[in-house]
């Protein structure tokens, strides 16, 4: 009786023997990025030497291996937002800091969108702006595009809002901005549309500088 | 909220320029930050060790000691350094923490010291990484224990009665604690010395005496001496049996106590006696009476009050019952087998003892003991080699359990152990998580109320307002951005269903409203919140000031809970001076909550809207009022 059960546990034992193997390899592969130099950064960014020490400092503290993932993008993101689910605008927000589309965040994508979100030209923010909106990176902003980045904003705000948050109001909200922003009324928002349209409105010139001293 | 998250903020700010050309409303100013924005080494001496850093670096955790500006109160002046009268090697740890942003506890080090440092850091010890929670848990959990055995042990021996207990209580204590009193300890040695002598009067009553004059047949003592033993039976039975009403008597719980095995032994070990004075002379009845004779012995498990080892013992195999099952369920699978097949090998020969399978149990039991009684031998070749190797198999099995029971009893205890802690840490841990994210909410919500109450008493809120942190106000104001861009406000869960009822009946102005007029409103407004239709029903029918109150209770309840278990990270719940914190602001919100208390009739959910935020205000204010009468009901009592 024993004898069998002795024989049928070795045989188990040889199976698990080849996982370990990948296993190992896959513990050399450790990402890790060094930036640029500061020179070069304080070159292409509108931030000094200063701040951007001290931007690196939290970020290579928070990211050792130096970039930044998908998913801890959204973890990160979402702890600003406990009342919804932040998950989706995370990812659009993603797609548009990492410019160059690799998957992840480097520092230098992570400074170079900050020095045009507070320090850039007001073109240079509509343009980053619209960047964020046109998911497919066709040039054009179109109906469907829209509806789901305002969904994904008003999926920030949760359950409880006052007033209560209805179905369609994402659908009426993006109705609302295509009606201001799409000038030849042909369905979509090109990228002159956008900041004409934004020039126009006195509002949203004057909460662009808001954000100026945020660093 | 995780404060390494607070590097992020800016970010998180500058991302909100992607909202900007959706606003429907202009976005709130952003707080003015006045303080310096670089980045300069503090010097922090721990008892002589220096230690130095950014105050980036403490600024992460700001609701610990280092990180708040609680730490200008050890800074010194002439040395330009924060000077701490503590423990340099801790030190290392706690620094560690802001560094890092994991905590790790030092194995060496002693817990309640540790503890300690913790406690006086600020640092609430469940941020503890999961490299080393378990071995702090265990250590902590160990230390209790040990404090509480010390204590109980203390207790128990010298600890005088409270003044005025019942005789009750007394006589129960006396049978718990036989040590306490004299009167006690007698008892406690009668009742040892009748259990013995019960014991050994049945063991002796079945030997055989000489037989009396004129008989030739031994007889059982017992029949001998019937009325000695009779006698001797009854004394002991009296004894327990007025043992048994007297600690039925002194049970602080009497359904318990009936439950406990100990009192199942007393009554199994004193029943027999009265069934058989209660039973006649019945010659088929008196089969069954001598059965219960045997129940007698059970008296023997009576030491067990008096025997410590006994009871671990029994404690003991309770806990390894499941393994003991398991080994007895796998020895009747090899005994079925081998009975099965010795049954059939030894079928065919002439005489042969293995009748049936069932018989052949016998052998098989006899011989996997290895004690080999002989009284059934196989007799083919076929049942010999199967008998052997039962035996063989049978030496394996027996010399098994006895290890084994032991290393799985301490294996499987301690995993269970393990087992049902990760899953009371991960309950604690995501409810920690929940109430934290809860926590970061709420503050939004309160900033809100304090804003909008600041706009009626412009002067008084502003010491309010500036008791939070630099973080908070950019946070509250991201969140604010959002608010102003979505064009909806956030709320809390006790509002929202207050809302969805307001919403049903807002534009009615009479407070008598019939059940048809109810349905109506359900059937309008049943995408708002189809749950809540039943709800709204009950709440509805009771009047207004009741709904008000209930409401308010609830509010009540959900603000207390935010105001006294505020969430773990912030340092006021551990030094439990959450009235300081609030006494800046206590004086000036009392007066708002004097003004506003005879008015909760004025506003019922009932009354049609006004416009927009007041009616959230008001009741918020309402149940404010009440959440800070309480909370200077317990500042007057420090």
């Amino acid at each position: 009786m024993g004898l069998v059960m002795g024989t049928f546990s070795m045989q188990t034992k040889q199976v698990s023997y080849h996982k370990d193997k990948a296993d190992d390899d896959l513990e050399m592969t450790m990402v890790c990025h060094r930036p640029e130099g500061l020179d070069q950064l304080e070159a292409q960014t509108n931030f000094s030497k200063r701040e951007l020490q001290v931007l690196y400092r939290g970020f290579k503290n928070e990211c050792p291996s130096g970039v930044v993932n998908e998913d801890t993008f959204k973890q990160i993101y979402s702890q600003f937002f406990p009342h919804g689910d932040a998950s989706t605008y995370a990812h659009f927000l993603f797609n548009a800091f990492d410019s160059a589309h690799t998957g992840s965040i480097k520092f230098e994508d992570f400074v170079t969108a900050l020095s045009i979100l507070l320090r850039g030209t007001i073109t240079e923010k509509l343009q980053w702006t619209f960047n964020l909106y046109d998911i497919n990176r066709d040039g054009y902003i179109n109906k469907e595009e829209m509806t789901d980045i305002v969904r994904a904003i008003y999926d920030m705000m949760g359950k409880y809002t006052y007033p209560v948050l209805k179905n369609d109001a994402p659908k009426q909200h993006v109705d609302a901005f295509f009606q201001k922003m799409d000038k030849n009324r042909d369905g979509v928002v090109t990228l002159d549309e956008f900041i004409l349209s934004c020039q126009e409105d006195e509002n949203i010139m004057r909460s662009l500088q808001l954000f100026e001293n945020v660093i | 909220m995780a404060a390494g998250v607070a590097t992020w903020l800016p970010f998180a700010r500058a991302a909100a320029v992607g909202w900007l050309p959706l606003a429907k409303k202009t976005m709130p100013k952003p707080p003015v930050d006045n303080t310096s924005r670089s980045d300069e080494i503090l010097y922090v001496n721990v008892s002589g060790v220096r230690f130095q850093t950014w105050k980036n670096t403490l600024d992460r955790y700001p609701d610990t000691l280092l990180g708040s500006s609680e730490k200008e109160f050890f800074y010194n002046e002439d040395t330009q350094e924060y000077f701490f009268d503590r423990d340099p090697e801790m030190f290392r740890h706690i620094l560690n923490f802001y560094r890092t942003g994991k905590l790790h506890y030092p194995r060496h080090e002693c817990i309640q010291a540790f503890d300690e440092e913790l406690a006086f850091y600020g640092i609430v010890p469940e941020i503890i990484g999961d490299c080393c929670m378990e071995e702090y848990r265990d250590k902590k959990k160990e230390n209790q224990e040990r404090l509480a055995e010390d204590t109980e042990a203390n207790e128990a021996m010298d600890a005088p009665l409270p003044p005025h207990s019942t005789s009750r209580e007394r006589l129960w204590r006396a049978f718990e604690n036989p040590h306490t009193s004299t009167m006690a300890l007698v008892f406690y040695y009668v009742t040892g010395f009748f259990i013995a002598v019960s014991v050994i009067a049945n063991v002796v009553e079945t030997v055989p005496c000489r037989p009396p004059k004129g008989s030739v047949k031994d007889l059982p003592c017992g029949e001998k001496y019937q009325l000695a033993f009779f006698c001797m039976d009854t004394a002991c039975v009296l004894i327990f049996t007025f043992e048994y009403l007297m600690r039925l008597f002194a049970a602080p719980s009497r359904c318990k106590f009936m439950r406990s095995v100990m009192s199942v032994i007393d009554v199994v070990a004193i029943m027999p006696y009265y069934i058989g004075l209660v039973m006649p002379e019945n010659e088929d009845v008196s089969g069954a009476f001598v059965t219960l004779r045997v129940f007698r012995v059970f008296r023997i498990f009576k030491f067990s009050r008096h025997s410590q080892g006994l009871r671990i013992l029994g404690y003991t195999l309770k806990s390894c019952a499941s393994e003991l099952g398991f080994l007895l369920f796998s020895l009747t699978m090899a005994i079925i087998i081998f009975a099965t097949v010795m049954f059939y090998a030894e079928k065919g020969t002439k005489g042969s003892t293995f009748t049936s399978i069932p018989a052949s149990f016998w052998y098989t039991i006899v011989t996997m003991t290895t004690l080999g009684y002989g009284d059934m031998v196989p007799n083919t070749i076929a049942g010999k080699i199967f008998g052997s190797i039962c035996s063989l198999s049978g030496v394996l099995v027996i010399a098994l359990p006895v290890p084994v029971i032991v290393s799985n009893f301490s294996r499987i205890y301690h995993q269970n152990q393990r087992a049902d802690k990760m899953r009371a840490q991960q309950k604690v841990r995501l409810a920690r998580i929940r109430m934290a994210k809860k926590g970061t909410a709420n503050a939004f919500l309160q900033y809100k109320e304090d804003r909008s109450v600041g706009d009626r008493q412009s002067n008084s809120t502003a010491l309010c307002v500036k008791n939070r942190s630099a973080f908070e106000h950019q946070h509250h104001h991201l969140l604010h951005c959002l608010e102003k861009t979505t064009n909806h406000e956030f709320t809390n869960e006790v509002n929202y269903s207050e809302l969805c009822m307001t919403e049903s009946v807002g534009f009615r102005t009479s407070r008598s409203t019939s059940l048809s007029s109810q349905q109506g409103a359900q059937n309008n407004s049943t995408g708002c919140c189809p749950r809540r239709a039943r709800r709204r029903a009950a709440m509805r029918l009771a009047n207004s000031t009741v709904s008000v109150s209930r409401g308010s209770v609830q509010e009540l309840d959900t603000l207390h809970v935010k105001t006294t278990c505020i969430p773990p990270q912030t340092r006021s719940s551990l030094n439990a001076q959450a009235g300081d914190l609030k006494l800046n602001c206590g004086e000036q919100d009392f007066t708002a909550a004097i003004i506003s208390i005879p008015t909760p009739p004025a506003n019922t959910p009932d009354e049609s809207l006004p416009p927009s935020p007041a009616p959230i205000p008001g009741i918020l204010r309402n149940t404010r009022a009440t959440a800070y009468t309480s909370d200077t009901v317990k500042i007057s009592s420090l």
